[in-house]
């Protein structure tokens, strides 16, 4: 299959990668760049656990064929934290024991960001909705929701 | 600082150990491992719910280019079925397939996409068998069997008194069915293993397994090796719930079987519809309840009967089944009670543990009968539960005195006073017809803590002082995300009197710590934290011996605080406890502990289902207030109090979090999931159709933390994982009951049963929909009459 040539930066560091027309941003993270810290959890959409920022945005790493980030800049949870210093809503999760199995703290926290940035004081339906896309079966979502809800830009 | 204990850390809401590499990716799941040169597995499932296979043909998948092997049942060295109780599971089918979860075939090769083209290119010619989709069909004598001849497998009775005697003196009869349906455990983490050959004979296999000493069992037993040549390391666990048990026995003795034929590592991953087409669900029941009443409100006699969907395989069903027969009374009084619960197979999945573990059933009955009984003598659901429920020193219907601080009444009462609950329940129900209906109901319960009589409870926890002060802590008891590791952790630093930061825990390893038996039955902090406790307890008798030697100071005077050495009679700080470590190191004496904790006697016989089932219980309540849209048939959750009395909250926010993590999946089976079948084969086998709460479903959600410390537990602890989610699915169902009048009898109460009073079943055709038979159920001597809709 033909590859493409794309160049893009991710978690901050310039990349020029071959990349086949069908594979998903997922997989690119996952199985080519060692970064496993994105999580495969349906590869439908549906859960949320792979979500990355994608210039800002969250989207679903699933659902974003590799090539699709040619020219754009891709942040995923390893690049949260700046010269050793953890991102707020990182330190905040913890704080408010919203991590328990852990699964789907990547990609929540990764909606989370985008949330904060384009919302400094979000309230809570904001936030709720913000993270709907993100499935957790562990917490009943609580915990998270105060998590976010602390962190105000 | 718990002030009350002057405990420094016990009580506190510590960070959880094993949340950094959780924030930062780090944290590696079973998915997140790799080593050169690995092949990756996949699996050919059946094709038919229930079929003869009459040929299997590997011939074309092994010529394919990047294929190292194509394996079959027959290629299993040693034994081919494995089960807890009965052992009749196949890691791959042997002549027949029983359900479409059922492996086949398997295949090794280079990439996942050879792997899953080779999967394609194997002929299996099958001659189909009749269907058994429904249990009450099932568990008649005409049914086509499923193994061997008969399809029930499982008969638990509990005998009490004399059911005629008790409904002779009852004024009026009070009887019921109800149904309830298949669960997915939805762990947001896919299985996943790494099997590799060990270096001197066996196998290491690295995945996402929560009982890891019962899988070693299986898997050493199917490949012929001995129990030490199978080593299961635990990779951090994305979520269980009780699912990740015999699905990963398979999983982890498919993957070793392929890696010790190929010689290189392997690698297989479920992809979600994979998962949810194999996996097991948590068990539906049909539950006939018969109460003898008296107009007072008191109950005469209780005749109970249900039959538990158990799928293709026995699993987990034998005991699942067992505590809901402990527990099918609720903790009312009754003198008279016969129940009859049984456990058949089907061509569904099969059906094992899942969080709550066949209380979640038995509660939806007993609570829903506790309110209908109120209803007909008067009463309120707090009058009626006030009235019935069990105090300290009462006799349970298994005939076990309650000898520990029953706080059934304690925690019923602060849920109510929390929401007040008796004046919106007076009010609501009184409230005119419109559109939009207010409601408010209760459910509580009382549970068996630990395994009790299911068999062996004992646990190993180590706690290892390095030479530099810092600590490591192992246990055979596994984290899911439930926070076991941060328990352990926090207790060992209580009683070394060190900070948290000082320990590390290991992830649990078979061939590093001591076969503990499975993580069930929320018995991680009572078991593994008593281990702990004993544990550090033994180290720091050691230090201590050290230190008095050292300091010449009398050891009575001496302790740890603080991460000091101290002389308590004058406060004094005599060493740091990194010296103290060297110090014991150099003197040559182990600052390793292993502390081993067995559980309290526990008893069964299973003839007349009578004995001291649990060696301790716990106490729960949940009540919910909702608007019932009663044009659209939508239940809004606006307000939710869940109170537990779990003996001692190690840690405040994680007891917090289990709480709203139970409720939040209580909501899911009371509302909103079901996990559906056609004929034995499912609909949904993703997240696009089976439908999770997200965090628009769940409310803010009140928990209320009773603690009336327990001696069964390490500084009184007893348990909160599974009562969390048994509790607010009935909450929800007497609520709307409130609200609108009218009683559901199957859940999920989801928008067609509160709007219909019945399910709207799809079926194969898109779009369109069928209205469920209404069926009228005669079942052995106790004749239940259809559910009155």
């Amino acid at each position: 299959m033909k590859k493409f040539i794309i160049k893009t930066v991710i978690n901050n560091r310039k990349y020029e990668l071959s990349v086949s027309p069908n594979q998903t941003l997922l997989d690119l993270l996952r199985e080519e760049l060692g970064l496993t810290g994105t999580k495969r959890g349906c590869e439908v959409g549906e859960c949320g656990a792979c979500t990355v920022l994608i210039n800002g945005e969250a989207v679903n790493s699933c659902l974003v064929l590799a090539p699709q980030i040619d020219g754009k800049e891709v942040l995923t949870v390893e690049g949260l934290a700046e010269d050793g210093e953890l991102h707020p809503l990182q330190k905040s999760f913890m704080k408010h024991d919203a991590v328990h199995c852990g699964y789907c703290t990547p990609g929540m926290i990764m909606s989370a960001k985008q949330l904060v940035e384009e919302n400094p004081q979000p309230t809570e339906e904001e936030i709720r909705t913000a993270i709907s896309g993100n499935l957790c079966r562990c917490t009943g979502y609580v915990q998270i929701v105060d998590a976010i809800s602390e962190v105000q830009k | 600082m718990n002030s009350k204990n002057n405990h420094k850390i016990i009580g506190n809401p510590e960070q959880r150990v094993d949340a950094i590499g959780k924030v930062t990716g780090t944290a590696k799941f079973a998915e997140d491992y790799n080593v050169l040169h690995q092949l990756y597995g996949k699996v050919l499932r059946s094709k038919y719910p229930h079929a003869k296979i009459l040929s299997v043909d590997t011939s074309k998948a092994e010529q394919l280019d990047g294929v190292e092997a194509v394996l079959t049942a027959n290629d299993i060295p040693g034994k081919k079925v494995f089960g807890i109780v009965v052992q009749n599971q196949t890691f791959l089918a042997i002549d027949k397939v029983r359900y479409l979860g059922d492996g086949v075939a398997l295949v090794a090769a280079k990439t996942k996409e050879i792997a899953e083209q080779a999967i394609a290119l194997i002929d299996v010619q099958y001659e189909p068998l009749p269907v058994i989709a429904d249990p009450e069909e099932s568990i008649k004598t005409d049914a086509v069997k499923i193994h061997g001849d008969d399809n029930t497998f499982v008969h638990h009775k509990v005998r009490k008194g004399d059911i005629e005697k008790g409904f002779a003196e009852a004024d009026f009869i009070l009887e019921k069915k109800f149904k309830t349906q298949f669960i997915e455990h939805s762990y947001i983490e896919p299985e996943a293993v790494l099997a590799e050959l060990a270096e001197h004979g066996g196998v290491k296999i690295t995945g996402s397994v929560q009982n890891l000493f019962s899988s070693r069992r299986s898997v050493a037993a199917a490949l012929n090796l001995d129990l030490n040549k199978v080593q299961i390391i635990q990779s951090t666990l994305g979520g269980s719930f009780g699912g990740k048990d015999e699905v990963m026995t398979s999983m982890c003795c498919r993957a070793a079987l392929l890696c010790l034929k190929t010689g290189k590592p392997v690698k297989m991953v479920n992809t979600r519809e994979e998962s949810m087409l194999e996996s097991y669900k948590r068990h539906p029941y049909v539950l006939f309840y018969k109460w003898g009443v008296k107009n007072d409100g008191s109950i005469t006699a209780m005749e109970i009967k249900c039959i538990a969907d158990g799928g293709a395989y026995a699993s987990m069903s034998p005991f699942v089944t067992w505590r809901s027969v402990v527990q099918a009374t609720g903790p009312y009084h009754c003198e008279n009670v016969k129940t009859d619960i049984y456990a058949v197979y089907t061509n569904n999945n099969y059906t094992g543990a899942m969080r709550g573990f066949g209380s979640p059933q038995v509660n939806f009955a007993i609570e829903s009968m506790m309110d209908e009984l109120a209803e007909k003598v008067g009463k309120n659901p707090i009058e009626i539960r006030l009235q019935n429920g069990y105090e300290r020193g009462d006799v349970t219907a298994t005939g076990q005195k309650l000898d520990h601080n029953v706080s059934y009444k304690e925690v019923l009462k602060k849920a109510a006073e929390a929401i007040n609950f008796e004046e919106k329940w007076k009010q609501y129900r009184a409230s005119p017809k419109t559109p939009f209906k207010k409601g408010i109901g209760l459910a509580s319960s009382y549970r068996g803590v630990s395994l009790g009589a299911e068999g062996t409870d004992a646990v190993g926890t180590i706690v290892s002082v390095q030479t530099d002060g810092s600590v490591i802590v192992s246990s055979g008891i596994t984290d899911m995300g439930q926070g076991a590791q941060t328990q352990m952790s926090q207790i060992t630093a209580e009683v070394l009197g060190i900070s948290m930061e000082r320990i590390q825990f290991l992830n649990t390893n078979t061939s590093r710590v001591p076969d503990s038996g499975p993580t069930v039955a929320s018995r991680g902090t009572i078991m593994s934290g008593s281990a702990a406790k004993k544990a550090a307890e033994i180290v720091k008798s050691t230090l201590l011996d050290v230190a008095s030697e050292m300091t010449g100071v009398a050891l009575q005077n001496l302790d740890i605080k603080n991460n000091y050495l101290v002389d308590v009679s004058n406060d004094q700080r005599l060493a740091s406890f990194s010296e103290l470590a060297a110090e014991c190191f150099n003197n040559g004496k182990p600052m390793y502990g292993l502390g081993w904790h067995k559980s309290p006697h526990t008893s069964w016989d299973e003839e007349h289902g009578q004995g001291d089932a649990y060696y301790t219980f716990v106490y729960g309540t949940n009540i919910a207030e909702i608007e019932v849209d009663t044009e659209t048939g939508k239940v809004n959750v606006v307000d939710f109090v869940s109170a537990h009395d779990v003996g001692k909250a190690i840690n405040r926010n994680t007891v917090l979090g289990q709480i709203y993590g139970g409720v939040a999946m209580g909501l899911g089976y009371g509302m909103l999931e079901e996990f559906e079948f056609e004929n034995g084969i499912p609909k949904q086998l993703n997240f696009d159709e089976y439908l999770i709460a997200t965090a628009m479903d769940v409310p803010r959600i009140k928990a209320i933390i009773v603690e009336n410390e327990d001696a069964a537990g390490p500084f009184g602890a007893k348990s909160i994982g599974e009562p969390a989610t048994e509790l607010a699915a009935p909450a929800i169902v007497n609520a709307i009951y409130n609200a609108t009048g009218k009683r559901i009898y199957e859940i999920p109460a989801n928008l067609e049963r509160v709007l219909l009073g019945h399910k709207l079943t799809r079926t194969g055709e898109r779009g369109s929909v069928q209205k469920e038979k209404e069926e009228t159920v005669n079942f052995d001597s106790c004749k239940i009459r259809s559910t009155e809709k």
